[in-house]
């Protein structure tokens, strides 16, 4: 009996440890209620001016590409950046870490400001459903 | 009698291998890239620069661009560049604290300035006592040993774009070889001076 709840906790732990579920459980329990993966497509195509921009416009899709699922090319180095859907690079979803840093990294640089966890979700439900 | 004699020519031998192994260290330290193969007697240690060895700067500086040796870059400049990653060259390169310590740790400890390596020690020599540059492309020695190569090459190809872009005709790059006969330019060739 103590064998079998052991597996259990260990399997539980390990579910819970899928680092998707992570993200959404906290963006949930920062107040997060409904995700909607329309809302973050076209949040991914919107264009930001901000204030380092030079009046040019920044979207997401600048650099990843309106089509998630093929390459993106960044707009000044033009290094090759894989697809972000997870059907053809689920490789991007394995680290909390990660997702975390580079929405931090690319919120600041497109929006000018971090994403707030409602525009995380939304971005995040939208990759992962591509 | 005899001894003196092979003393004598112990001595002279000795006395002219140093006067070669000098001779080679000059024409190393000669800016002649075709001597250099010649001379065997270098370790590779000698060789351009130290290679990346450190697996969190390859993988978050390497995500974006070419992971640029350590050794192509003076102590200052990379403080500087790492105390600014928020603005780095227009663009968020923003790491949490640890990474940013470990990282400019590793970059400063094998800056050009501490390296014995080939082209670090040339990249100082070049460089003014102030001089504290923020990109290697400014360097007075990558200017010079670029200046053959017309900036429209560079500029016009699609595959190039910029002379920060070592990879696209340095095929040995990222094993921190630079030499001229491990350069392939996209649309032109090889390059020899």
């Amino acid at each position: 009996m103590k064998a079998y709840l052991s597996i259990f906790l260990f399997l539980s732990a390990n579910i819970q440890a899928n680092p998707l579920d992570e993200m959404f459980d906290a963006y949930q329990q920062s107040g997060v209620r409904t995700i909607d993966s329309e809302q973050g497509k076209s949040l991914w195509n919107e264009a930001f001016i901000t204030e380092k921009s030079k009046d040019k416009e920044r979207s997401c899709a600048n650099c990843h590409g309106s089509d998630v699922t093929k390459k993106g090319e960044h707009l000044r180095t033009g290094k090759v950046i894989e697809p972000m859907a997870k059907s053809v690079n689920a490789k991007r979803y394995t680290n909390t870490k990660k997702i975390k840093k580079w929405f931090k990294r690319n919120c600041k640089w497109t929006l000018g400001r971090e994403c707030s966890a409602q525009e995380q979700a939304d971005i995040l439900k939208y990759l992962i459903t591509q | 009698m005899k001894t003196i004699i092979t003393t004598v020519v112990v001595f002279a031998l000795l006395l002219t291998t140093s006067i070669i192994m000098g001779g080679n260290r000059y024409n190393h330290d000669e800016e002649n890239e075709h001597e250099e193969h010649g001379y065997k007697t270098y370790s590779s240690h000698n060789l351009d620069v130290a290679v990346v060895n450190n697996a969190n700067y390859a993988e978050e500086c390497g995500s974006c661009h070419f992971a640029y040796q350590p050794g192509l870059l003076p102590e200052k400049s990379w403080v500087k560049i790492m105390g600014d990653l928020e603005n780095h060259f227009d663009e968020n390169a923003e790491l949490d604290t640890d990474l940013q310590k470990e990282l400019t740790q590793y970059l400063t400890q094998n800056s050009a300035d501490k390296s014995d390596y080939k082209r670090s020690k040339r990249i100082m020599r070049a460089l003014g006592r102030s001089d504290v540059p923020l990109r290697i492309t400014e360097t007075l020695y990558f200017v010079r040993k670029h200046d053959e190569i017309p900036y429209n090459i560079v500029k016009d190809s699609k595959e190039i774009g910029s002379f920060s872009n070592c990879t696209a005709c340095h095929t040995q790059a990222e094993k921190a070889s630079f030499n001229e006969h491990d350069v392939k330019i996209p649309g032109y060739g090889r390059w020899e001076d």
